[in-house]
């Protein structure tokens, strides 16, 4: 068990760089999803982490060790990649045992590791099948049994249920959450889909552009996201944004109205949030509640998806502002209708004022 | 009458149709045409009408005996010797000609002995230029045919690197394949000269003047193992093509995965690179079977069989029968054989290498 310390890291490729200095610290027996939009340079990082890419600059430590220069097979991790990289031509239990036979481990003891990582897996029936007889879930499920039988000090996984569907993606999700805690090994994950991240994490941390945008527990990261980018990134459907002009009132609140916001009294926290006239405004397709008259947003409906569980209302507002309405219960909206919305001032989000570049990132990434 | 599929695609049978009356005219005709003559004494242009002669032509090349000959004996019983000491035995001639008591050597020539004792056994063939020939084209086979795929297997692994100007060294080795063979072999021709050609050069200066000059096309002990050479050497690149091919199908997470365990170079080509590459291999064995069987070009040029028959191999066999001596039939039935041939080895080749 050990834990992973990056400390400036980064990666270029020529002139092009990918990783632009990253400090995250994994403390031992962590599970830390990386997240950010296809680009944003996760892979690239759990990468650099394996050691299957080189280190432009930084240092990375495994277990208080420097690791830069070790080779990857050195470094006491195992990798689960997104496309299981499984060796069609061995069996599951010739597959399990990969690295073991590699390095000569006497057959006892190699027949010993692949039933303890087949009973984790609860795969012993599946131990003489080849690949080609497997599930996508189940190939999945043999990869990581080959990472258990290193019994390494750090598990690294790259988007590995991105080739599954979603029923198994599910399942494999729990499994993993569980071996998590059975092992009680260092864990990071790469993943571009935000519920993987939320549900299975100790830890998240953002990225875009090779650059961390916010490191946090799961619900620090929903309910305090430090910018529009990791605002917009988490949660589905993505927070509606306004630009708004802001009055400050004290050090902790601010009068916030714009044409299609009726002036009220939202909390101020980030740094940056007060200095002009100028802010943007964010909340979550959840706070906000249709009512009958007082509502903070006015406009019409314009489309309705009904979820049985959940409505989501696609609202437009007077300048033609679209605004998301996620309701969790079954309600039924004509299109045209008007409706007003109000929402907890409370659980409203100021920003600095986004540019056009801020907002058009958190659009691609969503 | 026309049916359905013949009038809905009206415009695809008319171009299709050069293509395949040519391939009927110049492949799938003479293919039946050789079944058909090889049971003929067909030729080429004869007065004569043409016969139906059965198995005649095929026990006229296959026909073998063994014989065993006893030494000649004196007077007293004892063995008859030469000045030099060697057993004399009674002349083969007088058992396979015209002899009433042996009719199945009637016709039959040496091919080759062997001493066992005080006797001599002798293997006599109806055809002796056929079995040379059939016994140097499978020799060529059985040397070309590993080595050629080794070699390809080498290159196709140091191309398929990542290295700056890589792409010059896969131009290179492809280049000798683009050339023409009958222009390859004489060039090679050159490169074998016994005077001053390239190959005793070259030798000569490396080995500071010590090594004599070999006439490596006129000496029947060099004379097939330099075709070998060259053949490889000519067909090395497109095998390690079909290689390379095979080589960039392999998923490269699958080596990460090696890296990660930990596995050294001969490892990693054990477990990862061979198995990837197993139906690539099963077609550069047959491809290359196929084509060393079908050597023809590079005897032609270089040395037309010769020296003593040395280099005969059956698709020359068969070209120098059907056209040199214009004995059509003869040059048939050696093409059958040979399909036969062919076609057994890759059906043993595709049985060895089935899925399991």
């Amino acid at each position: 068990m050990a834990d992973v310390k990056l400390k400036g890291l980064r990666k270029s490729y020529g002139s092009v760089d990918v990783i632009k200095g990253v400090d995250i610290e994994i403390k031992d027996g962590e599970f830390v999803v990386f997240v950010g939009p296809s680009g944003c340079g996760k892979s690239t990082l759990l990468r650099m982490i394996s050691g299957l890419e080189t280190i432009s600059g930084g240092t990375l430590e495994i277990g208080s060790r420097v690791v830069n220069k070790v080779p990857a097979s050195e470094r006491g991790i195992a990798m689960v990649f997104q496309s299981y990289a499984i060796f069609p031509h061995m069996t599951v239990r010739e597959n399990i045992a990969f690295g073991l036979t590699i390095a000569k481990v006497p057959k006892a003891e190699k027949d010993a590791k692949v039933a303890e990582a087949a009973r984790i897996l609860q795969m012993e029936h599946l131990l003489d099948r080849r690949p080609s007889q497997l599930s996508g879930g189940q190939r999945q499920r043999v990869a990581i049994g080959r990472a258990i039988t290193r019994n390494p000090e750090v598990f690294l996984f790259d988007e590995p249920l991105s080739n599954l569907d979603a029923a198994l993606r599910l399942d494999m999700r729990m499994e993993i959450g569980r071996l998590h805690r059975s092992l009680g090994a260092t864990m990071i994950y790469v993943t571009h889909d935000q519920v993987e991240a939320m549900t299975l994490a100790d830890k998240i941390v953002v990225l875009k552009d090779g650059l961390v945008q916010q490191i946090g527990t799961p619900m620090e990261l929903y309910h305090r996201p430090e910018n529009l980018f990791v605002a917009g990134f988490l949660g589905a459907p993505s927070m509606n944004f306004f630009d708004v002009d802001i009055a400050m009132t004290d050090a902790a609140t601010a009068r916030v109205a714009s044409q299609v916001v009726a002036e009220f009294e939202a909390p101020v926290w980030r740094e940056g949030v007060g200095k002009g006239a100028k802010a943007t405004l964010g909340i979550r397709p959840q706070d906000l509640r249709p009512v009958a008259e007082g509502g903070i947003l006015s406009g019409t409906v314009n489309l309705i998806e009904r979820l049985g569980t959940e409505t989501v209302v696609d609202v437009r507002l007077a300048d033609g502002h679209r605004v998301l309405v996620s309701l969790n219960e079954d309600r039924v909206f004509e299109p045209g209708e008007s409706i007003q919305l109000a929402f907890d001032p409370g659980k409203a989000h100021l920003f600095a004022p986004a540019s056009e570049q801020d907002l058009q990132a958190v659009q691609n990434a969503t | 009458m026309s049916s359905k599929l013949t009038r809905a695609n009206r415009a695809g049978w008319l171009m299709a149709f050069p293509g395949v009356a040519l391939m009927t005219v110049f492949i799938i005709v003479p293919f039946f045409l050789a079944f058909a003559f090889s049971l003929t004494n067909q030729r080429l242009a004869s007065p004569y009408a043409t016969e139906y002669v059965g198995l005649k032509n095929y026990t006229d090349l296959l026909g073998l005996a063994v014989f065993t000959l006893e030494p000649e004996r004196d007077d007293r019983g004892a063995i008859r010797r030469d000045e030099a000491g060697e057993i004399e035995y009674p002349r083969l001639r007088k058992f396979t000609r015209n002899n009433p008591d042996y009719p199945h050597l009637q016709g039959k020539r040496e091919w080759f002995s062997w001493q066992s004792g005080d006797r001599r056994t002798v293997v006599l063939a109806s055809d002796v230029v056929f079995m040379r020939a059939l016994v140097n084209t499978l020799t060529f086979v059985l040397v070309v045919a590993p080595v050629q795929a080794g070699l390809a297997l080498g290159l196709a692994l140091l191309i398929n690197q990542k290295l700056r100007g890589i792409n010059v060294f896969r131009t290179i080795y492809f280049m000798p394949v683009v050339v023409s063979i009958v222009v390859v072999s004489l060039l090679w021709q050159f490169i074998y000269s016994p005077g001053d050609g390239l190959l005793n050069n070259v030798l000569g200066w490396l080995s500071f003047g010590t090594f004599r000059g070999v006439d490596w096309l006129g000496n029947p002990d060099t004379a097939l193992p330099s075709i070998m050479a060259m053949s490889i050497w000519q067909g090395v690149g497109f095998h390690m093509v079909i290689w390379l091919a095979g080589l960039q199908n392999i998923s490269p997470t699958l080596y990460e995965a090696g890296e990660i365990e930990g596995a050294s170079k001969w490892q990693t080509f054990r477990f990862i690179t061979w198995p990837g590459l197993r139906n690539t291999a099963v077609l550069i064995l047959i491809v290359i079977t196929m084509q060393a069987f079908a050597l023809f070009a590079q005897i032609d040029v270089m040395t037309n069989g010769g020296p003593l028959d040395s280099t005969q191999v059956l698709v020359f066999q068969a070209v120098e029968r059907g056209y040199g001596k214009q004995d059509i039939s003869g040059g048939s039935t050696i093409s059958v054989i040979l399909f036969v041939i062919v076609l057994t080895i890759s059906l043993i080749q595709r049985f060895l290498t089935r899925e399991r």
